[in-house]
């Protein structure tokens, strides 16, 4: 069980796939302008690693080497398509704001490399925490660029306004703001991570 | 379907949706490839290629396969496995008829199966030129150009890149930024000049 839990925690800041991986970053920059943005994409992304680790796990043993990548990929989509599928339905406005890439997860590299990586060579059990771990690492990973892009480029959050009188800095609601926002976040993971060594 | 529309698509698949620093495709291999610029220029042919095509493969596809037989829920899926089997009959085709080219291209050419780029462009045709299950006029055709303009503005963005990150190895720079947060941070700049380009109308 505390295997399990370690497999579940690692995601999360350890090999957090954003920062420390630095898997994934076209759709993180792209929908990281609003906090809600950002959970959509986080639980869509989560919910296609989950049933892609689940399904990868389970027939391992019966894909031939040579052809595992498009294996891997057909089944990656298929879960993809559901997510698209079920957002279309259930919440349609998250849809439109998130646009393009709903279809894009499939080429997220957090999911082929999961599971080329982990999924391929572990059982069941720890491949669906692993996906959870990944999946919930990048979805706060996601929360927190949205939520320093949200802030200073719209001076609000979810849509609730924090400081009175603030003047909103609108370039970090612009792609630029995002590609510095990252920048920043990922030279601050590295002072830390020396300053510890 | 005129000049003019092909200039709109030039434009502002070049320049002001530049699919790199605005549309943050194919931005992994954009940071991990842009060292120097002969290796980027050898993706970015390859990546330019591999556009073009599968615009023009999955318009096919999308027209005769999916549209007729009302299965355009399964674009995702289908598209993908094209590109996926696109990319390695080009691999296997090049490797047999000019292994000069194959060894230029180098690991960059499986590589592009995973480049959002290429299925992001496919899926945005589909988008643009495709109005509520309806074909425009001439869609094949800005397809095709939409792929070979997004195509240039990848390797636009490329050359711009790598040309820069190649004079910053003489710089010193804060040890905490070296390399990746770096290249972010001039990406920001870069992207920051383009948006120049907003409100450029033909």
């Amino acid at each position: 069980m505390r295997n399990l839990i370690k497999e579940f925690t690692k995601g999360i800041i350890k090999e957090n796939p954003t920062f420390v991986l630095a898997l994934g970053l076209c759709p993180t920059l792209a929908v990281s302008v609003s906090v809600a943005n950002a959970i959509g994409m986080g639980i869509a992304a989560t919910f296609v690693l989950l049933g892609s680790s689940l399904i990868i796990s389970l027939v391992r043993d019966f894909i031939p080497e040579k052809i595992r990548i498009p294996c891997y990929i057909v089944i990656i989509a298929t879960f993809v398509t559901i997510a698209e599928l079920c957002m279309k339905a259930y919440s349609p406005a998250l849809d439109r704001s998130l646009g393009i890439y709903v279809p894009l997860i499939v080429v997220n590299c957090i999911v082929l490399g999961r599971a080329e990586a982990f999924a391929c060579k572990n059982n069941i059990a720890r491949s669906f925490f692993d996906g959870l771990g990944m999946g919930v690492g990048f979805t706060l990973a996601l929360i927190l660029i949205s939520a320093i892009r949200e802030f200073l480029g719209s001076g609000q959050i979810l849509g609730y306004a924090l400081v009175k009188g603030f003047e909103p800095i609108f370039v970090f609601g612009m792609p630029s703001g995002a590609l510095l926002v990252i920048g920043l976040l990922l030279g601050l993971f590295n002072l830390l991570k020396g300053r510890k060594v | 379907m005129n000049i003019q529309e092909f200039l709109t698509i030039f434009i502002s698949a070049v320049f002001v949706y530049n699919v790199i620093l605005s549309r943050f495709l194919g931005l992994c291999s954009f940071i991990a490839i842009s060292k120097e610029t002969k290796p980027a220029l050898a993706m970015s042919s390859a990546v330019m290629f591999v556009i073009v095509m599968s615009s023009a493969i999955t318009w096919f596809v999308y027209r005769f396969l999916l549209l007729p037989f009302n299965l355009t829920y399964l674009r995702t899926i289908s598209f993908i496995l094209v590109i996926a089997t696109f990319v390695q009959l080009v691999e296997m085709v090049i490797r047999k008829l000019s292994p000069q080219l194959y060894r230029a291209f180098g690991i960059y050419l499986p590589l592009i199966t995973v480049n959002c780029a290429v299925l992001g462009v496919a899926v945005l045709n589909i988008d643009m030129f495709f109005v509520n299950g309806k074909v425009l006029v001439g869609s094949f055709y800005y397809s095709v150009f939409q792929g070979v303009c997004v195509g240039l503005g990848y390797t636009l963005a490329m050359l711009l890149m790598s040309g820069i990150r190649e004079r910053l190895e003489l710089c010193n720079v804060p040890k905490a930024l070296k390399d990746f947060p770096l290249a972010f941070i001039i990406a920001s700049i870069l992207s920051l000049s383009f948006m120049g380009f907003n409100g450029f109308k033909v």
